[in-house]
């Protein structure tokens, strides 16, 4: 195996659904041993949610689990058992990380939560996910993806003026908070490695999709101004805005030369110093008017090519289906093919970046306590009557 | 509890995650910013590189009250003396950062780049691919003048492919992803996230590939350099669908405030203008709750409304029942009341109830800092809460070129005469160039 960043460095990934597991699939891909502890009898409950293929729900083909779990081991562990408490103590003294994402509470319930572990291990680091944090008045309260969405502030800002606010599509509060926990676990780890020293990482999802609003909670304390959704626009640039094109969507951008962008319209008018001034956006609709007419005459494909050549960012709408196909994409090898014992061979989105020593791998997600035997024989060393016992026990 | 009480002998203790960890910050907008800015508030030293011609401020504004939402990202609406640094959008995501200017496109600039390479652990950078070239400063350079240095490049579509060189900012990112196609009404046109979407994904996987590589430069003692495309960073987050088509070629549809398996699920008026709540029940024990909220209305019990597969299939009139009651009662109090039930609801939160949630406040998301541009004012704060290593806002942004004089004078040992030379020879700058169209 090709030395990769992360290796040698062994993760429990306790956590269900989409956050935790994206941010474990994070570590995974750059090389940790992560090991998936999932509950018997079903598992991370991402195995029931697709899609599945022609259909057919079968918790080892979700879509999702596996895109979130690529590479990872499983195990199949009962916490609010004794017993399963005991070994979960000897798998956190091997482990480096432990990812969560249960409500708060939970895990102190069970005597596992990070001043009980701790004990056990001092350099442990552990990431709680939760929609609000450990502490705090909203702490024991659940959300889905479009409440985490409101509650952060993401949703006010998206959508039509003139509509309801409009979530993002997919769920992207979890990886958001999947993200934040990844970085700073991350971080956490720089400071072991330098101390010897573990801690515990709070995640509110609320907090961060709120981190990310770019300069719009500091512009309502700069100057009192409450900005709302703009649709397809931009709250300051103008013309940024997703235009129909002769044969589709497209979004429309200037780039840094104003009079490239009035001449590749081919409207003179743009260049009034009215509309040549980057104060433009008070005439966005006058703007757009002048635009229109341009982009309605030509394919999604010559305006992106023509743009390019002056540098101006436009670009067209795709469908997710339609990056299988994309020259840039295949160019670079983006995607890729995993064979799967149980779902086959699907295309998988690649890693999100490329290391020149150290490249990230995505190998196939695995089934439900496919590696009960190697963790618990080879890892912690218990006999085969031990686990067939804690097998008749439910505990595993 | 207990996790309030370690967290306040924490933060008694001198150290952040990151002490000692220098970061080279050549990164403009928001995608590179906002990854340096989570290295930063960990407590990395994270050194911005402004020049006079490519500010990443904007250029310098006259003295005005531009209006809109342009205007009011300056204090009171005013631009100042010097909008460059007055603007909240650079001041929110370099805070905790130091600054210097620096022209790369001069000799003199390159050499004085290539010294502080030789001291600094990271470089970030998020031009397009041929920038970098063009000074003299790609990573076979960087490397041979520090072979310890983990540098990462953030473009649009990465450093090789036909597209290399294409331009890109976060919204034709969206759009080439999907994103934008999915982030809509289901009977509407493609619309956008309401914020830079992609920079930020972008921004969060950059500082995770750079922490990645840093444990392996602990390791091994060895560099390297990192390839990020925005348009790659952002796309397994659309994963599900691309799955979808994969399985069963279904193309995926925007689905508007819906979920495929949860009903009710959306975004509903409450009282007032403009305030909304959402409401999301993913079993029936919850649909029971949110039926006794609403005081079990004689529809709710409906032979149409009674199961999971029922409420999907008859959406439109349950959305329209619901949001009959809600649109009579406060979002607010309707989040407190639902949650209080066991129903997962939030209020629709815009930036003036973020900044007075009593939730954000009691945990101390909000953090005070005075900038001497931009004066005393709260900002978004750290991210995420650690035990031991809390971090914190530290410093206000940095003013242009505010750190020169330590950065050349301390950290490189320049001479007071030297550091004139760089000025004289127009290495460095007091402003950035104005705005040429006003």
């Amino acid at each position: 195996m090709p030395d990769q960043a992360l290796s040698g460095l062994t993760a429990l990934d306790l956590s269900g659904h989409i956050s935790g597991p994206y941010c474990a699939k994070l570590l995974c891909d750059c090389g940790a041993n992560v090991i998936k502890i999932e509950k018997p009898p079903h598992g991370d409950p991402s195995r029931q949610s697709g899609p599945f293929p022609n259909d057919e729900a079968d918790p080892e083909t979700s879509g999702l689990f596996l895109l979130l779990n690529t590479g990872k081991k499983s195990i199949t562990l009962n916490l609010e058992s004794q017993a399963g408490q005991q070994i979960f103590n000897k798998l956190v003294e091997k482990a480096d990380v432990v990812v969560e994402s249960f409500q708060p509470g939970t895990l102190a319930n069970l005597g596992l939560d990070y001043d009980a572990l701790s004990t056990i291990n001092p350099s442990l680091i552990m990431a709680s996910i939760t929609p609000f944090g450990q502490w705090g008045p909203y702490r024991d309260w659940d959300a889905a993806d479009i409440v985490a969405q409101a509650t952060g502030g993401l949703m006010w800002l998206t959508g039509e003026p003139d509509r309801e606010p409009l979530q993002l599509p997919l769920e992207q509060a979890e990886y958001l908070a999947g993200l934040h926990a990844a970085v700073a676990i991350m971080t956490a780890v720089y400071f072991r490695d330098d101390t010897g020293e573990g801690q515990h990482i709070d995640i509110s999802t609320q907090e961060a999709v709120a981190s990310i609003l770019e300069g719009a909670l500091t512009t309502y304390d700069y100057s009192g101004h409450v900005m709302r959704r703009v649709g397809s626009r931009h709250q300051q640039k103008c013309p940024s805005k997703v235009m129909r094109a002769r044969d589709r969507f497209v979004h429309i951008q200037s780039g840094a030369n104003w009079d490239h962008f009035a001449t590749l319209v081919e409207e003179p008018k743009l260049m009034e110093p009215r509309l040549a001034s980057i104060l433009r956006y008070r005439y966005a609709d006058e703007v757009e008017g002048l635009i229109q007419p341009w982009v309605a005459s030509h394919t999604a494909q010559e305006i992106f090519d023509t743009a390019q050549e002056w540098r101006i960012p436009a670009a067209p709408v795709l469908r997710p289906d339609e990056l299988l196909d994309d020259p840039q994409f295949k160019a670079r090898e983006y995607f890729q093919e995993i064979d799967h014992p149980r779902a086959g061979r699907l295309t998988y989105p690649g890693p999100s970046f490329r290391m020149s020593q150290t490249p990230p791998q995505l190998r196939r997600a695995p089934l439900l306590g496919e590696h009960n035997h190697e963790v618990y024989r080879d890892m912690l060393g218990l006999s085969k009557n031990e686990i067939e016992s804690l097998q008749e026990k439910g505990v595993i | 509890m207990k996790s309030r009480v370690s967290r306040k002998k924490a933060l008694s203790r001198p150290h952040l995650a990151l002490d000692g960890l220098r970061v080279i910050d050549l990164s403009q907008v928001y995608a590179g910013p906002y990854a340096t800015k989570l290295l930063a508030d960990m407590g990395a030293e994270v050194i911005r590189i402004e020049c006079a011609a490519r500010s990443a401020r904007g250029g310098a504004l006259p003295k005005m009250q531009p209006g809109g939402a342009f205007g009011a990202s300056f204090p009171d609406g005013d631009t100042g003396e010097r909008s460059y640094n007055r603007y909240a959008y650079y001041n929110e995501v370099n805070r905790n950062k130091l600054a210097i200017t620096l022209d790369l496109s001069q000799p003199l600039g390159v050499d004085v780049f290539k010294r502080l390479v030789k001291v600094s652990d990271v470089v970030v950078e998020n031009f397009t691919p041929r920038v970098m070239v063009n000074f003299g400063l790609d990573y076979p350079v960087l490397r041979r003048v520090n072979p310890k240095i983990v540098m990462i490049s953030i473009s649009g579509f990465g450093q090789d492919g036909p597209y290399r060189d294409c331009v890109a900012y976060g919204e034709g990112i969206e759009a080439m992803t999907g994103l934008s196609h999915l982030t809509a009404y289901s009977d509407g046109a493609p619309l956008k996230p309401g914020v830079a979407y992609a920079d930020a994904v972008s921004g969060l996987h950059a500082a995770f590939a750079v922490l990645a590589a840093l444990r392996h430069r602990r390791t091994t003692g060895k560099g390297q350099y990192i390839d990020l495309s925005m348009r790659e960073a952002l796309t397994p987050l659309l994963g599900a669908a691309i799955v979808d088509y994969a399985m069963n070629r279904r193309v995926a549809k925007p689905r508007g405030n819906r979920h495929p398996t949860m009903a009710p699920h959306g975004c509903y008026r409450a009282s007032g203008s403009d305030r909304w709540i959402a409401i999301a029940v993913a079993t029936e024990e919850e649909w029971r709750a949110l039926c006794g909220a609403m005081g079990n209305p004689p529809w709710s019990h409906d032979a149409r409304f009674a199961t999971m597969p029922d409420r999907l299939k008859y959406q439109d009139e349950l959305d329209r029942r619901i949001e009959e009651w809600t649109s009579r009662h406060d979002h607010i109090q309707l989040m407190n009341t639902l949650q209080n039930a066991g129903v997962k609801a939030g209020a629709v939160l815009d930036t003036a109830e973020l900044a007075a949630d009593p939730h954000l406040n009691q945990r101390g998301f909000f953090e005070e800092l005075t900038h001497p541009e931009a004066g005393m004012h709260r900002y978004p704060g750290v991210s995420w809460k650690m035990s031991r290593t809390p971090g914190r806002l530290r410093l206000p942004a940095p003013c242009f070129g505010q750190h020169n004089r330590y950065v050349f004078g301390e950290l490189l040992g320049m001479s007071d005469e030297d550091i004139m030379g760089l000025k004289d020879a127009g290495v460095t700058a007091e402003e950035p160039l104005p705005y040429e169209e006003i």
